[in-house]
């Protein structure tokens, strides 16, 4: 029997493999296609306060071995979610993740303020990354200070292990995770998607109505990868990788470069079955390499 | 919905870059009704990475059919399948066509334009079969854009024909030789539709000017086809309110006045 569980600080994960946000609506969306209690857990599309009704279509762009997306956060808000998607998601045995919105450092706040009252909720995923909301793709995680800020004010509210999702539209992420482990994050998660556009040449305008949108897919694996090695390698918290992971062989290399978990994206729509079988596959090398905790494999980059 | 990775292609037909794909997946062929979807994908590597939508055209005991058009790379790769390879579909997935219980005898208007033709066939066939009064308008540039004309004279229906190059049936536009029947007193009891943007618009037009009910099938850029994505919205009403809502969940098949153009 191989022992497949994985700890990010007092969050317990049966295995690593967790679905991410954005990527997996709120989760009942994949009940036909599998039994979510087999995952490591999943993370919920982004909660603003109230309801938000995201950017004006066309909002997705197939590019090579990638995807752009300019979703801009439509969602239900949190009190609806509340009332009608969380009473049937609570059955579940599995991490469930909320990932949380904010347009100012208060509304991140009031969000996970109003979330604690619940139970059923394994942990918060600060989303201080997304680049569709502002304009230009602005977000707290593209500066040291705008991160240190809002993660020690939503950590001083959070009653939950607090996740910072981070984005790789920076100069040095390094710093960045350096701010969130400062500031009191529990966890840092990367990467969020690339600020990206494609161009339709007939007409000369952006394929995406709002012209940038993120970037995510394989295309973005190596580069993902390569931040999160850097980040594992600099700060004591445990990082999530996250970026173009398809397979088991995907995991395994966030895995060693030091990822203590991982999320699935984009995968998901492809092959919404994809996270159970990243969770089979891994088992499987287990036992191939004479593994019996997938922990032992964290970390062990040889150089 | 369901997902079957092993959906045989079993008969190809190509009319210029318009394909007849018939495959066998008996479990979805038998849950699908008329105006819903599948998910297909067509390579396992990430060219394309993801999967496309396809109105089904026929679903019938063991196979299934689907009607496309190469637009691009997607629709390309999956015009190069042969007999005997596999597919992987996910489906069926949407909301439909309504097909009442009680088929009266006032006429069904079926309209499509070029590639919308494709879940209109598999509609006739209901609607036919029920007892229904079937009248298919299609209509598209030229004779090559109607390859799939002759598969309606296995069904009891009137077929109308259109072109804006004047090589098949009437020259012109489909809406104007429906609006010509309509002017000729014909009665139609419902519209459905399917085509391009332009031709939708001026059906939900006529339907609201004359107070016919009218159902239009949307094509929509879809990242999943089942709900997780929020990619594939339109501005649609629902009951509560008008907003971007998702095309794979709320249609593809919508009441043409629920539908807000932009």
């Amino acid at each position: 029997m191989i022992d497949l569980s994985v700890e990010i600080g007092s969050l317990k994960l049966k295995n690593p493999v967790l679905a991410a946000s954005g990527t997996f609506g709120y989760g009942l969306e994949f009940t036909p296609f599998m039994d979510l209690n087999k995952l490591g857990g999943f993370v919920v599309k982004g909660l603003y306060f109230s309801p938000r009704e995201g950017n004006p279509p066309p909002r997705l762009v197939e590019t090579a071995s990638g995807l752009i997306n300019a979703i801009g956060l439509q969602g239900i808000g949190v009190k609806r979610f509340c009332t009608e998607v969380l009473p049937q998601l609570q059955a579940f045995q599995t991490a469930l993740i909320i990932n949380v919105c904010g347009a100012n450092e208060e509304e991140y706040a009031s969000v996970v303020e109003y979330l604690n009252a619940y139970e059923g909720i394994s942990a918060y995923e600060l989303n201080i990354s997304c680049p569709n909301v502002e304009k230009g793709g602005l977000c707290p995680a593209l500066k040291p200070d705008s991160t240190y800020s809002v993660v020690k004010l939503v950590k001083t509210t959070s009653s939950r292990p607090l996740i910072a999702k981070l984005s790789p539209n920076v100069s040095d992420i390094v710093e960045i995770a350096q701010s969130a482990e400062e500031a009191g994050a529990d966890a840092v998660s990367l990467v969020n998607t690339f600020l990206a556009m494609a161009v339709d040449v007939d007409t000369r305008r952006p394929k995406l109505a709002n012209v940038f949108g993120g970037l995510s897919g394989p295309a973005i694996k190596p580069i993902a990868l390569r931040m999160v090695f850097q980040v594992a390698s600099h700060i004591n918290i445990p990082v999530i990788g996250i970026g173009g992971i398809m397979s088991s062989e995907d995991t395994l290399e966030y895995l060693i470069c030091g990822a203590k978990a991982v999320e699935v994206g984009t995968s998901n729509f492809i092959d919404p079955e994809v996270c159970l079988t990243i969770v089979e596959d891994l088992d499987r090398y287990c036992q191939t390499h004479g593994i019996s905790r997938i922990e032992d494999i964290i970390g062990t980059l040889e150089l | 919905m369901r997902k079957d990775s092993l959906a045989r292609i079993t008969r190809k037909e190509s009319w210029n870059n318009y394909f007849l794909l018939s495959f066998e997946s008996p479990e979805i062929v038998q849950e699908a009704q008329p105006g819903q979807f599948l998910m297909v994908r067509i390579n396992t590597d990430t060219s394309p990475l993801l999967r496309r939508p396809f109105s089904l055209f026929s679903a019938e005991d063991q196979s299934g059919e689907i009607f496309f058009q190469i637009t691009g790379l997607g629709t390309r790769l999956l015009s190069e399948k042969r007999e005997g390879d596999f597919i992987d579909i996910i489906g069926p997935l949407g909301k439909g066509f309504t097909v009442d219980k009680d088929i009266h005898q006032i006429p069904f208007a079926l309209i499509g334009g070029g590639r919308g033709i494709a879940p209109l066939y598999f509609l006739a066939q209901k609607l036919s079969r029920a007892g229904g009064v079937v009248r298919v308008y299609y209509g598209g540039k030229s004779t090559g854009d109607l390859p799939v004309r002759e598969r309606f004279s296995n069904v009891d229906l009137s077929l109308t024909c259109t072109t804006e190059d004047g090589s098949l049936g009437t020259r012109g536009q489909i809406t104007e030789a429906f609006e010509a029947d309509l002017d000729k007193d014909l009665s139609v009891s419902r519209i459905y539709a399917c085509g391009p943007e332009l031709m939708l618009r001026k059906i939900a037009e006529i339907a609201a000017a004359q107070a016919i009910p009218a159902e239009i099938s949307l094509e929509s850029v879809m990242g999943c086809g089942f709900g997780a994505c929020w990619g594939c919205v339109k501005k649609i009403r629902k009951d509560e309110g008008i907003g971007w809502h998702k095309v794979c969940e709320e249609g593809p098949v919508l009441n043409a006045e629920d539908v807000f153009w932009e």
